[in-house]
C-alpha cells in the first residue's frame, strides 16, 4: 500500500493546534483537530447519501494526497428526515432535494456510476459500466433497499391514490401521501398504520405519522369520525422499552388502537383491504387510508457480496457484518460500513450517521497513520418523535436501550415539548447539512 | 449528540441562516455601536427616548414570537413544559432588547426625542456638547 505512515503536515490545523498550546486560542474553542495525514491511499466510498458524503468530506479534511472516490449514479441528494414534514403538508417536496455536487469538497472524485460488484478479497469494486476500481480502504454506505415487492399487490406508482400512502418512497411519494391523508382527514374512516418486521430506517417515523394524522383529524374536527389502528410485528411499539411504554400511553390518550404481532403481507389497492400475518393466521382489514412501510434490506450489491452477516437474523436481510463500536468489517479490516447498511442493532438514522462516520473515519485514518484510534460508537440514535404538529419528544438512546439526552435536565426526553418540535423544524436540517460538509 | 461543540453550533447557524447570518450579525453590531456612540455623545440615557424605544421593544418582542411561531408551524397552545416557556420568554426578550437598542440608537442618531432638560439646554446653548449638556443638568 503506497502510504507514508506518520507523515503529517503542519498546515492550518497544525498552526491552530500550536496556537491553542500557546494559549492564543480562547478556551471555549474545541480542541484543534489532528494535523492532516499525508498518504497516497486509494479510498472508495460506495454511496453518496448522508453517510457517504459525510465520510468523503471528513476524509478530505483529515488526509492529504489520498485518492478519495465516491460512487453514486444519482445526482440528487435527498434529505430523508424531511419526508415526514412533507407528508404532513408542512414542506414542499423540494425541501428535501439538493444535489450531490454541491456538497462535495476537494479532492473527492465523484464517479456517477453505481457499484455493481464488491470483491473484498481482491479489494476491488466493479461499477455498472464495467469499470474496475482497486482500493486500499472501502467505505460501504449505499443505504438500504425498500422492499415494496415483498408486499403482495403493492404498487409504488399508486402511492397517493385510493387512500394509499407511503412516506418512505421519496419526496414526491411523501407529498402524494399527504394528499391521500388530507383527503382522509376531511372525511374520516379507518386509518391503518404499521411498521415492517425487518430492520428499518427511523423506526419512529411510522409512529410519528400516526400522531400527525390524529392531529390533522382533530384540527379539522373529524377525529370522532375516524378510527386509527397501529399494527406492530412484535409485542412492542418501539425497541427501547421505556419509549415503548410512553408511546403506548400516548396512543391510549389519542385513542389509537394497537395490534401487536401483525405484519402486513398483502394489499388489495382497489378494494382497500390490507392482509396481516398474525399468530392466528391471516387477517384482512379494510381501510380508508393506509401508510405502507415496506420491509427493508441491504442493497443487492451488498447482499451479493461476502460482506453481510453469515448467520443470525441479519444474514437474510444482508446487513454488513461490522464491529458495532468501530464500524469496521469483522472479516475484512480495510472495509467499513456506515449508515443504514451497517449491521448494528440500532442506528439507521441521520443522527447515528453523525456519530458513526467520525468514528469509522478516525479508525481508517489511524490505520493509515500507523496509530490506534480510541473512538467508539455506542449505538447513539436520535428520533424527534412528533406527537402532534407543534410538539415532539426528543428521544435519544444507545445500544443498551439507555436514554442518552443531549440536554439532560433541560429537555426531558419523554415529554411532549414545543422546543423539541422547534429543533426538528429549524435545527435538524442545518445540522444534517453541516454534517454532510464534515463540520458537524 | 456526542459533544456540544461551539464550532458545531456555529456551523449549524451558518447552514440555517446562510448569508442572513452575516446580515444579522452586521445589523446587531451596527445597532450596538450606534447605541454606545449615542450614549457617549449625549453622556447618558435620554429617558423620553428610552420609553419610546421600550414601547417599540414590546412590539419587537411580540413580533419575534409571532415570527417564530409562523416559521415553525406552531401555535401558542403548543407550549408544554417549563423549558418551552423559557424558550418563549428568551425569544421575546431577544426581540425586546434588540428592538429597544436598535430604535434608541436610530432615534439618537436622528436626534429625536431627547430628554426635556437636554432640549432646553440645547436651545439655550447650542454650542455645548452632549456631555456638557448632561453635566449641566
Amino acid at each position: 500500500m503506497p502510504i507514508d505512515p506518520k507523515l503529517a503536515t503542519l498546515g492550518r490545523r497544525g498552526l491552530i493546534a500550536a496556537a491553542a498550546a500557546a494559549g492564543l486560542v480562547p478556551a471555549f474553542l474545541p480542541r484543534a483537530r489532528a494535523a492532516a495525514v499525508r498518504t497516497k491511499a486509494k479510498i472508495v466510498i460506495i454511496g453518496a447519501g448522508a453517510a457517504g458524503l459525510a465520510a468523503a468530506n471528513r476524509l478530505a479534511d483529515r488526509l492529504e494526497g489520498a485518492e478519495i472516490i465516491l460512487l453514486d449514479r444519482r445526482r440528487e441528494h435527498l434529505y430523508q428526515p424531511g419526508y415526514t414534514l412533507v407528508a404532513a403538508g408542512l414542506k414542499p417536496p423540494s425541501y428535501t432535494v439538493s444535489t450531490t455536487a454541491e456538497w462535495l469538497s476537494e479532492p473527492v472524485r465523484w464517479i456517477e456510476e453505481r457499484a455493481a460488484e464488491i470483491d473484498p478479497v481482491a479489494k476491488t469494486v466493479v461499477t455498472d459500466t464495467g469499470r474496475r476500481l482497486a482500493y486500499d480502504f472501502l467505505i460501504v454506505a449505499p443505504g438500504l433497499e425498500l422492499d415494496y415487492g415483498a408486499i403482495e399487490g403493492m404498487d409504488v406508482r399508486r402511492i397517493g391514490s385510493n387512500g394509499m400512502g407511503s412516506v418512505y418512497a421519496g419526496p414526491e411519494a411523501a407529498a402524494a401521501t399527504w394528499r391521500a391523508m388530507s383527503a382522509f382527514a376531511d372525511k374520516g374512516g379507518v386509518g391503518l398504520f404499521l411498521r415492517p418486521a425487518t430492520e428499518m430506517k427511523c423506526a419512529g417515523a411510522p409512529l410519528k405519522y400516526t400522531f400527525i394524522t390524529d392531529d390533522v383529524l382533530r384540527r379539522r374536527g373529524n377525529r370522532a369520525k375516524a378510527e386509527l389502528n397501529y399494527f406492530a410485528p412484535t409485542r412492542v411499539l418501539f425497541s427501547v422499552p421505556i419509549v415503548h411504554e410512553k408511546v403506548r400511553m400516548l396512543f391510549g390518550d389519542r385513542d389509537v388502537k394497537v395490534n401487536y404481532q401483525h405484519t402486513l403481507t398483502k394489499l388489495d389497492l382497489d378494494r382497500r383491504i390490507a392482509t396481516f400475518r398474525t399468530p392466528d393466521g391471516l387477517k384482512e382489514v379494510g381501510y380508508d387510508f393506509i401508510n405502507v412501510v415496506p420491509p427493508m434490506k441491504a442493497p443487492e450489491v451488498v447482499r451479493n457480496s461476502p460482506l453481510p452477516w453469515q448467520t443470525g437474523p441479519w444474514a437474510a436481510e444482508g446487513w454488513v457484518d461490522v464491529d458495532r463500536h468501530t464500524m469496521r468489517h469483522k472479516r475484512f479490516p480495510e472495509v467499513f460500513a456506515v449508515g443504514d447498511v451497517a449491521g448494528v442493532p440500532k442506528g439507521k438514522t441521520a443522527a447515528s450517521v453523525k456519530w458513526q462516520v467520525p468514528v469509522a473515519v478516525d479508525h481508517l485514518v489511524a490505520d493509515i497513520a500507523g496509530t490506534r484510534s480510541s473512538e467508539s460508537y455506542n449505538g447513539y440514535t436520535s428520533c424527534p418523535l412528533i406527537t402532534r404538529i407543534g410538539r415532539a419528544m426528543l428521544v435519544e438512546f444507545d445500544y443498551n436501550d439507555n436514554l442518552t439526552p443531549s440536554f439532560p435536565g433541560i429537555i426531558a426526553p419523554l415529554e411532549e415539548l414545543w422546543i423539541s418540535w422547534v429543533m426538528k423544524e429549524i435545527a435538524l436540517k442545518p445540522t444534517y447539512l453541516a454534517m454532510l460538509r464534515g463540520r458537524a | 449528540m456526542k459533544e456540544l461543540d461551539p464550532l458545531v453550533f456555529w456551523a449549524v447557524f451558518q447552514e440555517m441562516l446562510g448569508s442572513w447570518l452575516w446580515v444579522i450579525i452586521a445589523g446587531a453590531t451596527i445597532a450596538t455601536l450606534a447605541f454606545v456612540w449615542v450614549l457617549v455623545r449625549e453622556g447618558g440615557i435620554a429617558s423620553r427616548r428610552l420609553v419610546w424605544s421600550e414601547l417599540a421593544g414590546l412590539a419587537g418582542g411580540v413580533a419575534a414570537l409571532v415570527i417564530m411561531m409562523a416559521v415553525t408551524n406552531s401555535r401558542f397552545v403548543d407550549l408544554g413544559g417549563p423549558i418551552d416557556w423559557l424558550l418563549a420568554v428568551g425569544i421575546f426578550v431577544a426581540g425586546f432588547v434588540g428592538t429597544t437598542i436598535g430604535v434608541y440608537a436610530l432615534l439618537g442618531v436622528l436626534g429625536i426625542a431627547k430628554a426635556p432638560a437636554e432640549e432646553d439646554d440645547a436651545a439655550a446653548a447650542p454650542a455645548r456638547t452632549g456631555r456638557d449638556a448632561y453635566a449641566a443638568r
